[in-house]
């Protein structure tokens, strides 16, 4: 173990982060009020997403190329090219398009946050970071951004352990998992969209619609120190652990289900209640309840200890002021004894208000239906 | 709660936090040769901000040393630190997952090596080590080093006494000190000098940018059986800024930077180079006590011999000396056999340097230039005399040519 472990200083750092996130969503009210650019043609632009849904790039890219000749000052449809050059592989021309559009636009956060994401692709975690702390910078409550810069900071973290020890993790998986952004909730006017027809597409509204899961790249804890091994060796298991992790993950059923069926089959119905139950528990702020639907080898974030994870989980469900989260729009694949359920997680505290896709993947535990993975997108 | 990193590294290495305040660097240091040419002073600033909980800062300025000290592996370390305590929440210092705790802890050791030695300068100095009693007129320099602070002490020579220059981390034997057999990985103690100079373009990059060995194993290191050879104060690989405390098979290993400076006041075959595992260090006054009793003592003998009684002159070695190939037995009647054709006696001693050795054992080396004449005989000679105190006396215990 750690030389100092028996300190009080976990708990402290905690109460920083907690700290942080909360003095951020403080201001977030702000974000709401943020019109800048003019609505755009909202016809055009459902119409550029169902293409792109679709994977039909080249035309969305024509139809969005017709959209900027129109209105070559609005941000949406420069935002929309972005998307589709990332989609299309132009990396480089994404990242000039999304550039500009910072340019143009300081106080928009998605820009910076898909620039960020693309650069984060390209391993240049100092640009990554440099995008996203301006992306936070205008718009702190900004969530995806803070889980994205989570994940980078997390990155330069192990690059400057690799230079500290001297190891070459650079064989390691380093798949981003980093989520872009679809669309501009920003320049959108604070009016709730005029058409609640949240049965029928996936919703025009709010924030990013991830990519199609990535695996994300999981870090095993170091079972034991490994005193006398030679001192190279030991950077390579993580890789390992990552492939492996990767291997077992059961990928999402590549057929696209429809909406849900009016009549879940009975697993279906378990899943979509302990989802519910969980859900329910963090509103009621039952830590307890809460972390009771984890399984015991759940995969913490960046792989820290679980302890620490629970504490932490523990602080912000337990933090001052109501909190009320739902989930619904779950798309559910099942593989034997294992679940990935894709999912919209809607989340309302007193500062705070998001609404995200989130894959979770369950295991069976008995009767039970376990969390082993969690994630954004 | 206030405590974080820099409480736990300095909690668990017992000290109490007394000494020095920390965060105010330099100004309540009066000693005006005092040297703040190391990242000390900025590792203590980035640790205050910890402390304070101003992780920003913290990271802005580890930022602003690995500028300064991009191989600093230390520096490193905390910046990954202060960047994934951004994204989770962290426990201690190094949080590297899956690292080789080994090198962790390497890591850990330096940074409390060096927060320490930055929190106690103030004593450093401000005192003299007990080992410095008497500077030959031309050492301009001394180091003293000690390998549990892992800390080389630089002293200039100010009319004999020792007056605090400069003091730099050092990483010593990977067993620690108290070298005693061949390969045994551990660092001598002991009363040395530097006996030549390696350029770097003959060494490996291994030893950085020089390497100066030392007169290891010393007359008592041979007396005392003790094995091995080649201990040097050398440098660093070119890839690395500092080493770990507990680093090399035996040597004393410097920063390039620091053993540039260093070397800039190293003489040959003269400056001392005195190893401890445990610097002691004395007030002046009870600095100045030990040495005129010192001082004394060898006038004494001086005086004993000139007076030809050679009894008087015998009390004064040790029932243990041993030269070379001489025991007090042999010697003692070489002496009363020469003694009886001596009508006159004259011993002139000059250039006297007075070295206490490390350890638990009470011993002083002396080394001086003899000019002895008398009637039927006159040599001159550098002379090295091991003092030891036995029953409370100084008595000699080796003597020799040096």
């Amino acid at each position: 173990m750690f030389l100092f472990s028996e300190t009080p200083s976990l708990a402290r750092l905690t109460a920083v982060l907690a700290g942080l996130v909360l003095c951020f969503s403080a201001s977030c009210i702000n974000a709401q009020q943020n019109t800048q650019a003019a609505p755009a043609n909202t016809q055009a632009v459902a119409e550029i997403q169902r293409l792109m849904k679709q994977g039909q790039l080249s035309q969305a890219l024509e139809k969005t190329e017709q959209l900027i000749a129109s209105k070559p000052r609005d941000a949406q449809g420069r935002f929309l090219k972005g998307l589709i050059l990332t989609e299309s592989g132009r990396q480089q021309d994404a990242i000039a398009i999304f550039t500009r559009l910072t340019e143009d636009f300081p106080e928009l956060p998605e820009p910076y946050n898909n620039l960020a994401v693309l650069y984060a692709q390209q391993k240049q975690y100092d640009k990554a970071r440099t995008a996203l702390e301006m992306a936070i910078r205008t718009h702190p409550s900004y969530a995806i951004a803070h889980e994205n810069l989570g994940d980078v900071y997390a990155k330069l973290a192990s690059q400057a352990y690799d230079k500290a020890l001297q190891l070459d993790s650079s064989n390691k998986s380093t798949q981003s998992k980093l989520s872009m952004i679809k669309d501009l909730i920003t320049t959108k006017p604070g009016a709730k969209p005029t058409t609640p027809t949240e049965a029928a597409v996936p919703t025009p509204t709010k924030v990013a619609t991830a990519e199609p899961a990535k695996p994300a790249p999981v870090v095993t804890p170091p079972a034991a120190p490994a005193a006398s091994k030679p001192t190279e060796k030991p950077a390579e298991k993580p890789a390992e652990a990552a492939a492996d992790a990767k291997k077992a993950e059961p990928k999402p059923s590549p057929e696209p289900k429809l909406e849900k069926a009016p009549v879940a089959s009975g697993v279906e119905a378990d899943i979509t209640k302990a989802l519910q139950s969980w859900a329910s528990a963090w509103s009621n702020k039952d830590v307890k309840g809460y972390l009771s639907h984890y399984a015991g080898d759940f995969q913490t974030p960046n792989g820290m200890p679980r302890k620490a994870w629970e504490s932490e989980r523990a602080q912000r469900i337990d933090k001052p002021g109501k909190i009320q989260v739902s989930v619904d729009n779950f798309k559910i694949s099942i593989a034997g004894d294992k679940a990935t359920v894709k999912f919209r997680q809607h989340y309302t505290s007193a500062t705070l208000k998001t609404s995200a896709a989130k894959t979770i993947v369950l295991v069976k535990s008995g009767s039970r239906w376990l969390i082993q993975q969690e994630r954004v997108g | 709660m206030r405590r974080t990193l820099i409480g736990l590294l300095l909690v668990a290495c017992g000290i109490a936090g007394s000494l020095v305040v920390i965060g105010s660097p330099s100004r309540n240091t009066p000693v005006a040769t005092f040297s703040d040419s190391g990242p000390e002073p900025q590792l203590a600033r980035i640790f205050g901000e910890i402390e304070n909980n101003r992780l920003d800062q913290a990271l802005t300025q580890t930022e602003a040393l690995l500028q300064q000290y991009p191989k600093f592996r230390l520096a490193h370390l905390i910046k990954g630190d202060l960047l994934l305590a951004r994204s989770r929440p962290i426990s201690t210092l190094g949080n590297a997952g899956g690292a080789p705790e080994e090198k962790l802890s390497d890591l850990r050791e330096e940074a409390i090596a060096r927060l320490k030695a930055y929190r106690e300068r103030g004593a450093v100095a401000h005192n003299v080590p007990r080992y410095l009693l008497q500077l030959q007129p031309d050492q301009k320099y001394a180091i003293v080093i000690d390998t549990q602070k892992a800390r080389l002490y630089l002293y200039q020579n100010d009319n004999g006494r020792p007056r605090f220059v400069a003091d730099y981390y050092v990483s010593h034997g990977k067993l620690g000190a108290g070298k005693m057999l061949e390969g045994d990985k551990k660092t001598p103690t002991g009363v040395y000098h530097v006996t030549s100079s390696l350029p770097a373009q003959k060494l490996g990059d291994l030893y950085g940018v020089g390497a100066y060995p030392l007169n290891y194993p010393n007359e008592w290191d041979k007396r005392q059986g003790r094995k091995g050879h080649g201990i040097w104060l050398h440098g660093t690989p070119s890839d690395t800024y500092s080493r770990p405390p507990k680093a090399s098979d035996g040597c004393v290993v410097l920063t390039n930077t620091d053993l540039d400076a260093v070397a800039k006041n190293l003489q040959i075959g003269l400056t001392p180079v005195i190893i401890s595992n445990s610097v002691e260090f004395l007030s002046l006054d009870d600095w100045q006590k030990e040495r005129s009793s010192l001082n004394k003592k060898i006038d004494e003998w001086r005086n004993d011999w000139e007076s030809r009684d050679v009894e008087r002159f015998l009390k004064h070695y040790s029932k243990n000396f041993q030269t070379r190939d001489t025991n007090f037995a042999q010697f003692a009647e070489q002496k009363r056999k020469v003694g009886s054709g001596k009508e006159w006696i004259k011993v002139k001693i000059s250039n006297t340097s007075v070295f206490r050795n490390p350890g638990k054992e009470e011993l002083v080396v002396v080394t001086f230039e003899q000019d002895y004449q008398s009637n039927n005989l006159s040599n001159q000679m550098k002379k090295r005399q091991y003092w030891i105190r036995e029953d409370g006396q100084w008595k000699i215990v080796y003597e020799g040519a040096a």
